[in-house]
C-alpha cells in the first residue's frame, strides 16, 4: 500500500509537486498520467526515496518513509525512466549486487535471478558487461533487479520504453500477475492504451495537482466524457491543443 | 522534386536566413537549385555556447552551502597561493643576492618550473582529448550536425585545453607574481606573463589531442584500457627521461663541479632547448633583467601557430575514421569467478551488504580502465621516488649528523604529498562515479554510511600497505635510526588515514556527478580544494611532530635526554588531528551524501 500525505515539492519557487493526497491500496496496479513536466517522476521519486519532499508524508506498506527510511525502502522496488547501471558488472553481478543491497544472497537469489533472466530474454547475456546492452535490455535488467527482492510495493516511472513488443507483453503479464498476488505496483506513463487495459485506477496529475483520479468510468463520470477511451478523457482534463498547434506549426 | 526541396530549404533556414520573396508557380529545377544557398556556417562561438553557458549556470547554482564552500575554497586558494608567492619570492630574493649566478639559478628555476608544467599539461590534454574528442555526450550531436570539420576541431580544442590547462594556469599565476616583483618587472610584466604562457598551453593541447587521435586510430577509444596503458608508458618514460635531462643533482651540490666556471656553464647551459618551456623561461628572463629578447616569443608563437594548423591537418584526414572506431566496441565477456568466490569467502563476516558493496567497487575498478591504467603511472612515479632517495647524497662534506636526521622526516612529507595525490586519483573520485546510480543506492534500504565506510576501507588499506612499504623502503636506503623509523610509520599511518577521510569528505562535498572519464574528477574544482586540504594537513602534522623530533636528534647529537612531554604532546597532537579530520570527515561525507537528490 502507498499513502501519500499533502506531498509537496517545491524547487526554489516553483512547485513541482502541490500538496497530493494519494492512497493506493494492497492489490492494486495505479497508473499515474500526465503531460511532460507536470510532476509524475518527481512524486514517484520522492516515493522511491531519492527525493526529499518539501512537505507532506510518504508510507510504504504502512512503514512512514521519513520516520524509518531502511524499513520503508525495504519493502520497495524502483524502476526509473533512464536506465543507468554500472556499466562493468556484467547482468548477473548487477543483479546479486542490488539483492545484496536488500541483505539477500545465496541459492534463492540465484534462482530467481536465473528465472528473471530468463523471462527477459537476458539469460545468454548475463555474464556479458552491461555497457554492451542495449537501451531496452538494460531496462529488462532494471526491471529484473527490481523484482528480484519480491517487494510488496513496486514503482514505475515508464515502463515501456525501449522494450520490444513481446518484453512489453511480459511486463504487462507480470504486473497484472503481481499485483493479483497482493503486491501494490504504481507507475507513470504515457502509453494511454497500457493505462487503459492494465491499471485498475489512473489518476492524472498536471501542474503538480491531481485533476482526476479514478477508474475508467470514474474519470468519464468526471470529464463527461461519455463513452470515450482515455486518451480523449486525458487531452480534455489536461485541455490540450494539440491537433490545432500541430497544424500552426505545419503552416507556419 | 523541385516543390520538396525549396519547402525543406525554407523550413531549415526559418529564423536565420533571410526569406525568399514569394513566387508563382512552381520553380524549374535550375532556379531551384539557385533557391539552395549554402547553410550558415555555424560559428565557434555557437559551438561553445553551451559549455559556457553550463559553465555560468554552475557559477550561479543556487544549492546549500555554497556561500560556506567559495568561502572556503577562497580562503585555501588565497593560502595555498600565499604560500606557493611567499616560498618563490624568497627563494629569488636570495638569488638576486648571489651574484653573477643568480639570474642564471632564477633562470634554471623557472625551466624547471615550466619543464614540469609542460608534462603534465601534455599527459593532462592527451586523457581530455580523449573524453572530449570522443566520447563526450555532445558529439552524437555535433557530428550529426552540419558542423564544418575545423569549427569542430576549434571547440573540442579549445575545451580541451581549458579542461586540462586551467590547475596549471592557477598555479602559474603566483609564480609569475614572484618574479615580476622580486625582479621588478613592472607594469608591463603580466603582459610578457600572458604572452608567453598562452601559447605554451596551445602547444600542449595540440599535441596532446593529435597524440590522442592517433591512438584512438590503433585502438577504439571505447577500450581506453590499450590506449591508456600506452599513455602511461610514454608518459613513464618522458617522465625519466624529463627527470634525467634537468639533471637536478648537479645543482644541488656546487662542490661536485672541477670549478664555478664549470658550474655556471651548466647553468648556463639550456636545459631542454627544443621546449617551449626553456622558451617561456628565456622570454621571462630576458624581460627582467632588461635585456628584450624577441627570439622566444617568435618561437612559442609561430610554434603554436604551426601546431593548430597541422593539428587541423591531421584531425580532416584521421578524425571521421577515429570517431567511427570509437563508437565501435565495448568489452563483451567477464571472468569474475574467481574474485566471486574469494570475495565470498574473505568478505563473509561482514555481512552481505558490505560484502556486495567491497565486491563491486574492486570489480568497477579493475574494469574501469581510467581508473586502474592510473596505477602504473603510479607505479612508476614510486620506483623514480625511491630510486632518487637511494641515490641521494648522504655522505660527505656539509652532511651533518643533523640533516641525515631530518632527512627522513622531509623524505615523511613527500611520502605525505604521494599519498594525498593517489587518494586524489583513487578515493576522491569514488562518490562522484556512483553519481548516474544514485536512483538505485538511495531508493534501497542502504545506508549512506555503509557506502562511505566500504568505498573508504577499500581505497585506504592499499594505500596504506603502500605507504607503509614506501616510507619503510625509503628509510633503509637513508638508514636512518630506528627511533625515525617508528616515528616515520606512525605518522604516515594516521596521515593514511586522515588523507584518505579528507578525500572522501572532498569528494562528496565537491561532486562531478555528470563526468564522463573518472580521470577527470580528480582535476576539479573540489581536487584542487583537496590538494591544498592535504598539503596543509601534512603541514599541520610536521609542523607538530617537528619539536619532539628536533628535541630527540638534538639530544642524541649533543648528549641528553629527549622531553617526554614534548614527545606526548606532539605525536598525541597529531594523532588527534587526523583521527578528528577522519570522523569529522566521514561524518561530513555522510551528512552531504544523505542529502543529495539525484
Amino acid at each position: 500500500m502507498i499513502e501519500l500525505t499533502a506531498l509537496t515539492k517545491r524547487y526554489g519557487g516553483f512547485t513541482a509537486v502541490d500538496a497530493i493526497d494519494l492512497t493506493v491500496p494492497t492489490g492494486e496496479l495505479f497508473g499515474f498520467l500526465g503531460p511532460n513536466g507536470a510532476g509524475k517522476t518527481t512524486t514517484l521519486r520522492m516515493i522511491a526515496g531519492i527525493l526529499q519532499p518539501t512537505a507532506g508524508t510518504v508510507r510504504i506498506a504502512g512503514i512512514d518513509l521519513a520516520a524509518d527510511p531502511i524499513a520503508a525502502k525495504a519493502k520497495l522496488g524502483f524502476i526509473p525512466d533512464r536506465p543507468f547501471i554500472y556499466e562493468k558488472l556484467t547482468g548477473a553481478e548487477f543483479l546479486r549486487f542490488v539483492a545484496g543491497l536488500y541483505d539477500q544472497s545465496g541459492e534463492v537469489v540465484e534462482r530467481r535471478m536465473t528465472e528473471l533472466l530468463a523471462l527477459f530474454d537476458l539469460l545468454e547475456w548475463k555474464d556479458e558487461l552491461v555497457e554492451s546492452y542495449s537501451h531496452g535490455m538494460r531496462q529488462k535488467l532494471i526491471i529484473s533487479s527490481a523484482f528480484l527482492h519480491r517487494p510488496e510495493v513496486i514503482v514505475v516511472d515508464e515502463p515501456m520504453v525501449g522494450l520490444d513488443p513481446k518484453a512489453a507483453k511480459v511486463l504487462k503479464d507480470l504486473f497484472r500477475e503481481y499485483t493479483r498476488r497482493g503486491h501494490t505496483i504504481m507507475m507513470s506513463t504515457h502509453t494511454l492504451e497500457v493505462a487503459q487495459s492494465l491499471c485498475d485506477r489512473v489518476g492524472i496529475i498536471q501542474h503538480g495537482r491531481i485533476r482526476a483520479c479514478g477508474t475508467m468510468p470514474e474519470l468519464r463520470a468526471h470529464a463527461a466524457a461519455g463513452e470515450e477511451g482515455l486518451e480523449e478523457i486525458f487531452l480534455r482534463l489536461t485541455g490540450d491543443n494539440a491537433a490545432r498547434a500541430v497544424v500552426e506549426v505545419l503552416d507556419a | 522534386m523541385p516543390e520538396s526541396s525549396s519547402a525543406e530549404v525554407g523550413m531549415r533556414n526559418a529564423g536565420t536566413a533571410p526569406s525568399y520573396p514569394a513566387r508563382q508557380g512552381t520553380p524549374t529545377p535550375r532556379e531551384s537549385l539557385a533557391l539552395v544557398e549554402p547553410m550558415p556556417e555555424v560559428s565557434l562561438l555557437h559551438l561553445l555556447w553551451p559549455k559556457w553557458l553550463t559553465a555560468r549556470v554552475r557559477a550561479r547554482g543556487g544549492e546549500r552551502g555554497r556561500a560556506a564552500r567559495i568561502a572556503l575554497l577562497g580562503v585555501t586558494g588565497a593560502l595555498f597561493w600565499t604560500f606557493v608567492l611567499v616560498v618563490v619570492f624568497r627563494l629569488l630574493l636570495y638569488f638576486r643576492g648571489v651574484p653573477d649566478i643568480g639570474p642564471l639559478l632564477a633562470g634554471k628555476l623557472l625551466g624547471l618550473i615550466f619543464v614540469s608544467f609542460f608534462a603534465i599539461l601534455l599527459l593532462s590534454n592527451i586523457i581530455t582529448a580523449l573524453s572530449s574528442f570522443f566520447v563526450a555526450r555532445d558529439l552524437d550531436l555535433l557530428v550529426s550536425a552540419p558542423v564544418d570539420w575545423l569549427r569542430l576541431y576549434g571547440a573540442k580544442l579549445l575545451e580541451t585545453a581549458v579542461h586540462s590547462s586551467w590547475m596549471v594556469v592557477l598555479m602559474a599565476v603566483p609564480i609569475f607574481v614572484a618574479y615580476g616583483v622580486a625582479y621588478e618587472g613592472g607594469l608591463l610584466f603580466p603582459l610578457v606573463a600572458i604572452a608567453t604562457f598562452v601559447p605554451f598551453l596551445v602547444i600542449p593541447a595540440v599535441v596532446g589531442s593529435a597524440v590522442t587521435l592517433l591512438l584512438v586510430r590503433i585502438f577504439p577509444a571505447r577500450r581506453t584500457r590499450d590506449i591508456l596503458s600506452v599513455i602511461a608508458v610514454l608518459a613513464a618514460g618522458g617522465l625519466v627521461l624529463l627527470f634525467r635531462m634537468v639533471r637536478p643533482e648537479q645543482l644541488a651540490r656546487p662542490e661536485g663541479f672541477r670549478s664555478l666556471v664549470d658550474f655556471i656553464a651548466v647553468l648556463k647551459t639550456p636545459t631542454s632547448p627544443l621546449l617551449p618551456s626553456e622558451w617561456v623561461q628565456r622570454a621571462v628572463m630576458s624581460s627582467l633583467l632588461g635585456v628584450p629578447d624577441a627570439l622566444p616569443y617568435y618561437l612559442l608563437w609561430s610554434t603554436a601557430a604551426a601546431f593548430v594548423v597541422l593539428g587541423a591537418l591531421v584531425h580532416r584526414s584521421l578524425y571521421t575514421a577515429g570517431f567511427t572506431k570509437a563508437q565501435e566496441s565495448s568489452e563483451r565477456w567477464a571472468r569474475g569467478t574467481l574474485l566471486k568466490r574469494i570475495g565470498n569467502a574473505v568478505l563473509a563476516p561482514f555481512g552481505i551488504v558490505r560484502r556486495e558493496l567491497l565486491m563491486k567497487e574492486t570489480r568497477v575498478f579493475f574494469r574501469d580502465t581510467t581508473q586502474w591504467s592510473q596505477l602504473i603511472l603510479l607505479g612508476v612515479l614510486v620506483i623514480v621516488y625511491v630510486f632518487n632517495i637511494k641515490f641521494l647524497p648522504l655522505r660527505g662534506e656539509g652532511i651533518t649528523f643533523f640533516l641525515v636526521n631530518v632527512i627522513p622526516f622531509l623524505n615523511l612529507v613527500l611520502a605525505g604529498f604521494v599519498l594525498a595525490s593517489i587518494a586524489a586519483r583513487f578515493i576522491f573520485p569514488g562518490v562522484s562515479l556512483e553519481g548516474r546510480t544514485m536512483w538505485l543506492l538511495k531508493s534501497s534500504p542502504l545506508r549512506m554510511r555503509e557506502l562511505l565506510w566500504s568505498k573508504f576501507w577499500i581505497g585506504t588499506l592499499p594505500l596504506l600497505v603502500l605507504a607503509l612499504g614506501i616510507v619503510f623502503v625509503t628509510n633503509v636506503l637513508l638508514q636512518v635510526s630506528p627511533f625515525m623509523m617508528y616515528v616515520s610509520l606512525f605518522s604516515i599511518t594516521l596521515l593514511t588515514f586522515a588523507l584518505a577521510g579528507l578525500a572522501l569528505a572532498l569528494g562528496t562535498v565537491f561532486p562531478q556527478f555528470e563526468t564522463e572519464n573518472a580521470a577527470q574528477i580528480p582535476t576539479s574544482f573540489g581536487g584542487l580544494v583537496y590538494m591544498m586540504s592535504a598539503v596543509a594537513l601534512i603541514g599541520a602534522v610536521v609542523v607538530l611532530e617537528a619539536r619532539p623530533v628536533y628535541g630527540y636528534v638534538t639530544a642524541r647529537a649533543f648528549g641528553g635526554d629527549a622531553s617526554i612531554v614534548e614527545m606526548v604532546l606532539g605525536f598525541g597532537l597529531a594523532a588527534v588531528l587526523c583521527i578528528g579530520i577522519l570522523i569529522g570527515s566521514i561524518a561530513i561525507a555522510v551528512r552531504r551524501l544523505e542529502a543529495v537528490e539525484r
